[in-house]
């Protein structure tokens, strides 16, 4: 099959249906107690139709993608009431040789974490050679030409190369597409995509949506996109099912849903964009607070027995700006640029080289012990909320270990007081002070780590990612929040993002970074409105 | 490390250790097992008051005597010599119940007691007297049995607890730091591990007459090394825990992050790691004694028994008391391990 066959056009959809949920309950048993997490979905996907499955984490929407292919832990899982109907077919409790015959054939599955799910010890070749070797009873040889052919199919360049590649010589997208191959490998009549470009950068998620348009158009199969990201479902799918707690709350055309959004918590999810202004700069000639000169943050590749050094990997690669009071940069970059890191050589967490001044200190000269007293000045948030707070910390272990670190001879009460007032700041209740951080939401753990910086009264804090775990509306809260304490305590931000709306609704100046360097930055209506560099340009063309 | 941890406890009620708990309970044979194993503990932990062959409290002359815990001459109850007296003999026997009474232990044998006047030629079978019977001296199975299983379990259990804090501390540091250090540790290690310990400990105890110290303090030499690499790793990976970097921006200090935050993590395959660490323990004590080359000769050892039992096939009860008696230990103590993987493990873990 080559891909430039005539292709049937969208509006030429048959209504056929393909999958039919009807009255579909999944519910989990813990320890004697039944957690219903789907309650009564129903649901029709058509012949050649790409249905977006929107919603936030919790709302079901996985789990209902992977009941479909009755890949839940059953027997922990069970099927209260409900069927789902495929081509005629019942595959609530199938038969297991039903089922194999199913998956992987007529309906493939793509998963968000491409490295994840491509086995890590077998090439391509066998990775993809196994599933037309299963499925078609082709033989290896015959396999092997077809697979070149799907690699081509999903514009991988050098298909006869990338047979013997492991998945871990791939780059992300490359890993992704894939795992679209093999997927696809069977003309499957539908492909579930469970969050194909969360893991992925901005300009790779474009590209990859374009390839699934591509192939569904070319084939006619049909896609169940889930999605929490509402952009994607926009360019891409011809219908839209959002899903709440659980429940479907609203299904219609793309089109009808996005101009006319019928339910409130559909409304309320497409009002989730974060917006507004940073906030005002109080004297632009304010002298700086950190000043950052010529940063370099090299890693040493060895080789030999003698372990020569005969490279560097430059991840930071000779970065300079000025943070002035009440100021917000942004950072912003693809994986892999940098960002992170240099977020880490900042604080002195790893090694670089260059000058780090803040206020009249020379970061860079001190050691760990002269360091320390500072520290308490510059805080950091961390990416994942459910990685960054201590699981065997109560909540007020964690705020107050800083407290307990920079001013030991703090009585008890005065800690347990300055832990409230911290509480309060982020807008969360203080009795809660007492739990474990698994009892909270990703939200309220992001609190809890911006009020551990903030219990410190710090000037600066460096914010690396602190939203990109997070769903929408819960992103605007805390982008608010972060603004309100800015405004509050007069303090400094460096927002790593690779969101650019996010660093839009807060940022004063931008830097965005490529490969360890600068590529361009300015203030940030300046390099939103008329990017200079190619890649900035990439990069928002690929958000818009 | 212990503490920070008690600190730690001491603060708030902590869910972690209550839910650990009510998992434990949940696996039942792991808590049976664990209340018959304390109740054993106990039991043999007295067994002077369980076992003996003096009397608990001796009434002579108006006046209380308690030969358990005081050496009293012979002469003190109208006897001739100035040595302790001897309570299971008829004379001395005789001369208190004259004037008062005696009341005797359970068992009236100490691990080392002859019995002189068996009626059939030692070992002798079970009797209404001797319940396991007597061993190929004439003693009592029984008391043995009962003080050899005290000797067991304290010899495991601080063997066990030296060498886990050992281990947890080397551990600890090779793989917070890493780098050189790590580097030279582990090559010290693997030299350490590859030497033949059985043999080695064989030698060793042939140069030193091998009380029960010496041979705890020769068998941590090899011992303290089964944890350190078990630690190491949960370190290499936990220092470089996001949560942990973030106690470093904090200005938290190594010690800190160490013992605060990395070891509670490490401790679940620690602890984990224990109870089969304190079964090994046992296991080489006994399989020592057995050969020979263990505890001095007459301390009430299972290995000894065992021994006994080899060398006297035709008492079959020397050969299943001492097996009956490691089993129903070694089983135990398994069964609660299972017990403490299942608390912390967790997968187990609900909301």
């Amino acid at each position: 099959m080559i891909v430039e066959e005539k292709t049937p056009s969208p509006s030429s959809l048959s209504s056929e249906p393909l999958l039919h949920l009807q009255d579909l309950r999944v519910s989990f048993e813990h320890d004697g107690n039944e957690e219903e997490v789907v309650k009564g979905i129903s649901l029709t996907i058509n012949k050649g139709e790409i249905l977006a499955l929107v919603g936030e984490s919790g709302s079901g929407k996985s789990v209902t993608a992977f009941s479909i292919l009755q890949l839940l832990p059953y027997p922990q899982a069970k099927h209260p009431s409900g069927s789902i109907q495929f081509e005629n077919t019942e595959l609530i409790n199938a038969e297991p040789e039903t089922l194999r015959k199913l998956r992987g054939n007529r309906i493939s599955m793509i998963f968000q974490e491409p490295m994840v799910a491509l086995n890590p010890l077998h090439t391509l070749e066998k990775q993809i050679g196994e599933v037309l070797m299963l499925h078609q009873g082709l033989s290896r040889q015959e396999a092997k030409t077809r697979t070149v052919e799907l690699l081509a199919r999903v514009k991988l360049p050098n298909p006869d190369r990338l047979l013997n590649t492991y998945p871990n010589e791939l780059s992300g997208g490359q890993r992704q597409r894939a795992m679209i191959a093999m997927a696809i490998a069977n003309q499957p009549s539908l492909l579930i995509a469970d969050e194909p470009t969360t893991a992925l950068d901005v300009t790779l998620q474009a590209e990859i949506l374009d390839l699934l348009h591509a192939l569904q158009r070319h084939s006619a199969m049909s896609i169940l996109l889930i999605t929490h990201d509402l952009n994607l479902v926009k360019r891409f799918a011809d219908r839209v099912a959002v899903m709440e707690k659980g429940v479907l709350v609203e299904t219609a055309d793309t089109q009808s849903l996005f101009s006319n959004p019928q339910q409130p918590y559909t409304q309320a999810l497409l009002a989730a964009e974060p917006s507004g202004e940073p906030i005002p700069l109080t004297d632009p000639s304010t002298p700086a607070l950190l000043t950052v000169q010529d940063v370099k943050v090299w890693f040493p590749l060895y080789k030999g027995i003698f372990r020569r050094v005969y490279d560097h990997v430059r991840a930071v690669d000779g970065i300079s700006f000025t943070l002035v009071p009440r100021q917000t940069i942004g950072i912003v970059g693809e994986s892999g640029s940098g960002k992170s890191t240099l977020a880490l050589a900042l604080l002195r967490l790893i090694k670089s080289t260059g000058q780090i001044t803040y206020k009249t200190h020379h970061l860079s000269a001190l050691n760990n012990n002269k360091m320390r007293p500072l520290r308490a000045e510059l805080q950091m948030v961390f990416q994942d909320p459910f990685a960054s707070l201590s699981p065997r910390l109560s909540i007020r272990q964690i705020i107050a270990e800083g407290l307990t670190i920079h001013q030991p001879q703090l009585s008890t009460e005065t800690i347990d007081q300055r832990v409230v007032e911290a509480l309060k700041e982020v807008d969360l209740d203080p009795a809660t002070r007492f739990r474990y951080p698994h009892e909270f939401s990703g939200g309220q753990r992001q609190r809890i780590a911006i009020a551990r910086a903030l219990i410190l009264k710090p000037k600066i804090i460096i914010l690396d990612e602190p939203t990109s775990a997070l769903d929408r509306s819960i992103q605007v809260q805390i982008i608010q929040l972060l603004k309100d304490l800015q405004d509050r305590h007069d303090l400094s931000y460096l927002f790593i993002s690779h969101d650019l709306s996010v660093i839009r609704a807060i940022s004063h100046d931008v830097i965005v970074m490529h490969a360890g360097k600068v590529v361009e930055s300015g203030p940030i209506q300046r390099v939103f409105a008329d990017p200079q560099h190619a890649y900035t340009q990439q990069l928002l063309n690929a958000t818009r | 490390m212990i503490f920070q941890r008690r600190k730690l406890k001491a603060s708030t009620p902590n869910p972690y250790h209550q839910r650990q708990w009510r998992q434990f309970k949940n696996n039942k044979r792991g808590y049976y097992s664990l209340w018959l194993f304390s109740i054993l503990f106990v039991i043999t932990g007295m067994a002077e008051l369980v076992a003996n062959d003096k009397p608990l409290f001796v009434y002579f002359n108006n006046e209380v005597y308690l030969p358990f815990l005081i050496t009293y001459p012979e002469t003190a109850f109208g006897g001739e010599f100035e040595t302790e007296a001897d309570y299971r003999d008829e004379y001395v026997s005789s001369l208190i119940e004259a004037k008062g009474w005696m009341l005797w232990p359970l068992i009236p044998y100490q691990y080392d007691t002859i019995h002189y006047k068996l009626n059939v030629p030692a070992p002798s079978p079970p009797t209404a007297e001797n319940w396991l019977g007597t061993d190929d001296q004439g003693r009592d199975v029984l008391a043995r049995v009962i003080y050899g299983f005290r000797i067991s379990i304290l010899f495991g259990l601080i063997l066990t607890i030296i060498s886990s804090l050992v281990g947890v501390f080397i551990g600890a540091i090779q793989g917070f730091y890493g780098g050189r250090l790590d580097l030279f540790l582990q090559r010290f290690l693997e030299i350490w591990n590859s030497l033949p310990v059985l043999f080695m400990l064989i030698i060793l105890s042939n140069f030193v007459n091998p009380s029960f110290w010496w041979l705890l303090g020769i068998m941590l030499l090899f011992s303290w090394t089964s944890l350190v690499d078990v630690v190491r790793a949960e370190f290499l990976r936990g220092r470089n825990l996001e949560y942990v970097r973030a106690a470093r921006a904090l200005g938290a200090s190594d010690r800190l992050l160490m013992f605060r935050h990395i070891l509670p993590n490490a401790m679940v395959s620690t602890v984990t790691f224990m109870p089969f660490l304190l079964n090994g323990a046992i296991t080489t004590l006994t399989s020592l004694d057995f050969l020979g080359f263990g505890l001095p000769a007459g301390s009430p050892s299972l290995g000894e028994l065992l021994a006994q039992g080899k060398a006297n096939l035709h008492a079959p009860w020397l050969g299943f008391s001492a097996f009956f008696s490691l089993a129903i230990l070694l089983s135990l103590l398994i069964f609660i391990g299972e017990a403490v993987r299942d608390a912390f493990d967790p997968r187990l873990l609900k909301r």
